[in-house]
């Protein structure tokens, strides 16, 4: 990384951190749908049997971590609609900061949010009954830190892409939903039918998913971890690629 | 040598109508020291054009050099020296005018404990001291044009592009940013170029008008060349000659009520 880069983003991080650290809302808002699932769903799996090794729990809680990066992270490019009409874009993009630490100061915001709400899920998932290694742990904050940079990247990209922010919105939700069904995030596709497991495998969540619940029951060097380690680093790659470039392509 | 350049600057929208050119071919020469006021009815192009020159908006067509960089080899080097200042600012509303101006000196590259001491040098220039920390939605519209120049002079430009400075300002705000224009021009020899549709700023202020019509140059020249050249008594006269749009088309058939 040249020095301008690295310090361009810094700054950059700093300014979005210290904004977002002075809205309460923003910071604990993200995790409140994750607990709902966690108080109001998780009690109904705790008999079932989910085709997975472990307890509903350490089914359960890798699941919803990675629903928190992908609602989270796929929403981030509100910010930079907002940004735009109030002409903040414009005026960073006449100086000479790096155009790439435009993107990278948001996107390490993000991931340093949802690893937050991550660890916080986790502190409220402890008493509920979830027992699960701390190394397997931490290695589930490593995916969401991946999924938010892989998402938030693209988020960022398609806003600026979106000649208004009124199709924003809609154009995420039409993306999340089946990007969260089909990665079982709620229940493993161990349980689904031949057809759906197939087509689960298509969606590239669904190797994050498996990696963690594989984490969370100490299986430290199966393959399911290393896919979903390889399936993150790839995306994150590709996603932080074609975010650069519409970050860089001055018409955006 | 000319601060700005430009040759055949041309910028083409696609949209879901076909093509729309919006700048069709700009010839512009900038001497440093000037200030060039553009003028263009609306929709003429005078904002796409400085978008363009500000390497916001890369050209479809042409070239240009700007501040001794091209425009489209170079933008980074063109980015250091000059300052622009949108038709709409660039305030964070989440930010106070301290912290905005000292987040600006960071991205010009100086280190914080020169960026706040920048931040203050421009608050005591432009009248801000007594707001410093206070946030940037409690401005009145004309401090808040006042903090948007301050941002955009942060790094002591070379060159200075406004776009449409003194829209909304009441005649106060607007006579002290004139002459805060004529300062900056006779103090640091900071070339500015700014688009209006006020006539009587553009014949107070600019050194030399640059009219643009659908795309291109129309008429060129200091506010009392063009009024001599069409004739007319008023720079108003002369603008609506050149453009060919009078107020209102004479009609002979009569006025049925």
């Amino acid at each position: 990384m040249p020095p301008t880069l690295l310090r361009d983003t810094a700054l950059l991080f700093g300014r979005y951190a210290r904004q977002t650290l002075r809205s309460p809302f923003q910071i604990f808002f993200g995790v409140l749908m994750p607990l709902l699932y966690l108080f109001f769903f998780g009690p109904l799996l705790t008999g079932l049997p989910l085709g997975r090794e472990g307890d509903s729990w350490q089914v359960l809680v890798p699941g919803l971590l990675l629903q928190l990066g992908l609602f989270g992270a796929s929403f981030a490019g509100f910010s930079i609609i907002m940004e735009k009409n109030w002409g903040v874009f414009d005026r960073m993009r006449v100086t000479p900061v790096s155009r790439l630490a435009l993107l990278l100061g948001r996107v390490l915001r993000d991931a340093a949010l949802f690893v937050f709400q991550a660890v916080l899920l986790v502190l409220v998932a402890l008493p509920m009954g979830l027992r699960a290694p701390l190394a397997g742990i931490l290695i589930g904050f490593g995916f969401v830190a991946l999924l938010s940079v892989a998402l938030a990247s693209l988020s960022y990209a398609l806003a600026l892409k979106l000649p208004t922010p009124q199709s924003f919105g809609p154009a995420i939700n039409t993306l999340a939903m089946p990007a969260m069904l089909l990665s079982g995030l709620m229940l493993p596709m161990t349980l689904a039918p031949g057809w759906l497991d197939a087509l689960s495998h298509l969606m590239p969540f669904r190797y994050l998913v498996d990696a963690v619940r594989e984490a969370y029951v100490g299986h430290y060097t199966t393959p399911a971890l290393l896919y979903g380690v390889l399936v993150a680093l790839g995306v994150a790659a590709l996603a932080v690629t074609v975010g650069t470039r519409t970050f860089r392509s001055a018409g955006a | 040598m000319p601060i700005i350049s430009t040759a055949g600057l041309a910028r083409t929208f696609t949209t879901r109508n076909g093509p729309v050119e919006a700048v069709r071919g700009i010839d512009l020469t900038v001497r440093p020291g000037e200030i060039l006021g553009l003028l263009g009815p609306n929709g003429a192009g005078k904002t796409t054009t400085l978008r363009m020159l500000t390497t916001l908006l890369p050209p479809t067509a042409g070239a240009a050099t700007v501040a001794g960089h091209d425009l489209v080899r170079d933008p980074a080097a063109v980015r250091r020296r000059i300052g622009y200042v949108a038709q709409s600012g660039g305030l964070d509303p989440q930010e106070t005018v301290r912290s905005e101006l000292v987040a600006q000196g960071r991205l010009y590259g100086m280190n914080r404990a020169r960026a706040a001491a920048r931040a203050e040098e421009l608050a005591a220039d432009l009248g801000l001291t007594e707001l410093l920390d206070r946030a940037t939605p409690a401005l009145s519209g004309g401090q808040r044009r006042r903090l948007d120049l301050a941002m955009g002079l942060t790094h002591r430009p070379e060159l200075l592009l406004l776009d449409e400075p003194t829209t909304g300002l009441d005649p106060g705000s607007r006579a002290d940013l004139w002459a805060l224009v004529r300062r900056l021009r006779d103090e640091y020899g900071t070339t500015v170029v700014l688009t209006t549709h006020y006539l009587d700023e553009a014949d107070a202020l600019a050194d030399r008008l640059v009219i643009v019509d659908k795309g291109t140059v129309v008429a060129e020249g200091s506010p009392a060349a063009l009024k001599a050249a069409h004739g007319a008594a008023t720079l108003q006269d002369a603008f609506l000659a050149i453009t060919g749009r009078g107020p209102t088309p004479v009609d002979t058939t009569p006025v049925a009520v």
